[in-house]
């Protein structure tokens, strides 16, 4: 299981919850079992940039990019609040 | 107990010392020491030896590991007549500088010979020297780097929840011209973060409010104040009055693409900043050097994805820490020290009080800054999109 962190502007769709746990070792599978838990976070995750281990995804190798146990997971939707 | 005199003279023997002429060979010389002036400020200020280091006789103890850390550095000490810098070779001499000279007959015999003399143009006022006092001690910002920040301009995205720490702070520093646009007026439910603003000035355009506030913060800053919203229209002609840094704390999407086009194609760094509820973000988008907002995010979201602080609501301190981490990355950019959060995005959790850095990377397939880009003019957004504005 890893950590994945909700950002506060996709809470509404986790029941509140800052952090989940997914299962798999993979973001893809992470996020599929994410999804499976909370639909309503499909449409928005494609709008949000993923993190591993403090770095972008697609400067890796993006949906594949392998997820160990140890690491967070971050999604980073934009924010427009100023 | 010895005579002024008597003391000069036994402290004179003690010291090596050089004339003008052998000063001046030093001078040209390769390795050439370092030249300390020890007057007082206003007599530097009429004109000293050019790239000599100034520290006054009475701060000489406590400032001189700051500047010359070596001390095995040569160091010809010098004040007008050779009196002064008599008692400071001896002083630097017992804190362990191995290699201090006395310039003989001071700056007046060098002048006298037709030496070379830098007068500094356009110094510090007395009333700013004693302003900025604290920014002068610091060595990384000292009296060039406030002459610099009092010739900066800094454009503003807006005087809400972000802007507000930002161009207090910015006004503070000394920012010589602050750029404010925003299109608003002060509304009572802006109160509880918007600390430019006040319960006199509810109704007010908040550039005015802003304007008032500033000025009476610091008389030194020059507002240029633009009350209107930041359109494809306006944008060339703000842009066009010339800004160092531009700080984005506007609240909607449709500005905050149209600053990040406007500054890549201007090649002025961004400071961006977002907060939402107890949460916010700050980077340095610097045009070419780093990523851009759209290698980050390449298009707007849709407006039900994307919700404000007006109908999320907001923490009102969070921007308080976000504006002023702005100002931060402001200062540093406009002064050329320390390290910009350029490539770097630095999340703000206020409920936990943690902070998270992520890489952020420039896309070579970036529609504005990459290598082929597919936007090349402004797009106003507002047209497709419309959020509720806060």
């Amino acid at each position: 299981m890893s950590v994945i962190r909700i950002p506060p502007t996709l809470r509404d769709q986790t029941g509140g919850e800052r952090e989940v746990l997914a299962e798999g070792g993979t973001v893809r599978d992470l996020l599929d079992d994410l999804i499976g838990r909370f639909p309503g976070l499909r449409e928005q995750l494609d709008y949000a940039n993923v993190y591993v281990g403090g770095e972008d995804i697609r400067t890796r190798e993006g949906y594949e990019t392998p997820v160990a146990e140890s690491d967070t997971v971050i999604l980073l939707p934009a924010m427009a609040g100023g | 107990m010895s005579s002024y005199r008597e003391f000069l003279q036994e402290t004179r023997e003690q010291i090596d010392e050089v004339d003008a002429g052998r000063a001046r060979e030093l001078y040209d010389g390769t390795d050439a020491p370092v030249f300390l002036d020890v007057r007082e400020r206003e007599e530097w200020d009429e004109g000293h030896i050019p790239g000599a280091v100034h520290i006054p006789r009475g701060w000489l103890e406590s400032r001189i590991e700051q500047t010359v850390p070596d001390r095995t550095r040569p160091i010809v000490a010098y004040c007008a007549a050779g009196n002064r810098s008599t008692f400071a070779a001896k002083t630097l001499e017992e804190l362990g500088y191995q290699d201090v000279v006395n310039l003989a007959g001071g700056i007046n015999d060098w002048k006298r010979r037709g030496y070379p003399l830098e007068v500094p143009k356009g110094g510090l006022e007395p009333e700013q020297r004693t302003r900025y006092s604290r920014h002068l001690l610091i060595p990384e910002v000292g009296e060039e780097g406030q002459l610099k920040l009092l010739q900066s301009r800094i454009l503003l995205i807006g005087a809400g929840g972000l802007g507000s720490p930002a161009a207090l702070y910015l006004a503070a520093a000394g920012v010589g011209t602050l750029g404010i646009i925003d299109a608003d007026v002060v509304d009572e439910t802006n109160l509880q973060r918007q600390i430019l603003h006040s319960t006199a000035s509810l109704s007010e355009p908040k550039v005015e409010s802003a304007a008032r506030t500033i000025h009476a913060l610091n008389p030194d800053v020059e507002v240029k104040a633009y009350q209107e919203q930041l359109t494809s229209e306006n944008v060339e002609r703000i842009l066009s009055d010339g800004w160092d840094v531009i700080v984005d704390g506007a609240d909607n999407f449709p500005t905050r693409y149209l600053v990040n086009d406007a500054a890549v194609w201007h090649d002025i760094p961004l400071v961006h900043g977002s907060i939402f509820r107890f949460e916010g973000q700050a980077t340095v988008f610097k045009p070419h050097q780093g990523p851009c907002y759209r290698c980050l995010f390449p298009n707007p979201p849709p407006p039900e994805f994307a919700p404000s602080c007006a109908e999320g609501g907001v923490l009102g301190v969070l921007p308080g820490v976000i504006g002023s981490l702005q100002a931060n990355e402001a200062i540093k950019l406009a002064l050329g020290v320390g390290e910009p959060l350029i490539g770097r995005l630095l999340m703000f959790d206020a409920l936990t009080t943690t902070f998270t850095e992520v890489a952020l990377r420039r896309d070579p397939d970036c529609p504005v800054c990459g290598e082929s880009p597919t936007i090349t003019e402004y797009i106003d957004y507002v047209e497709f999109c419309n959020p509720v504005r806060a």
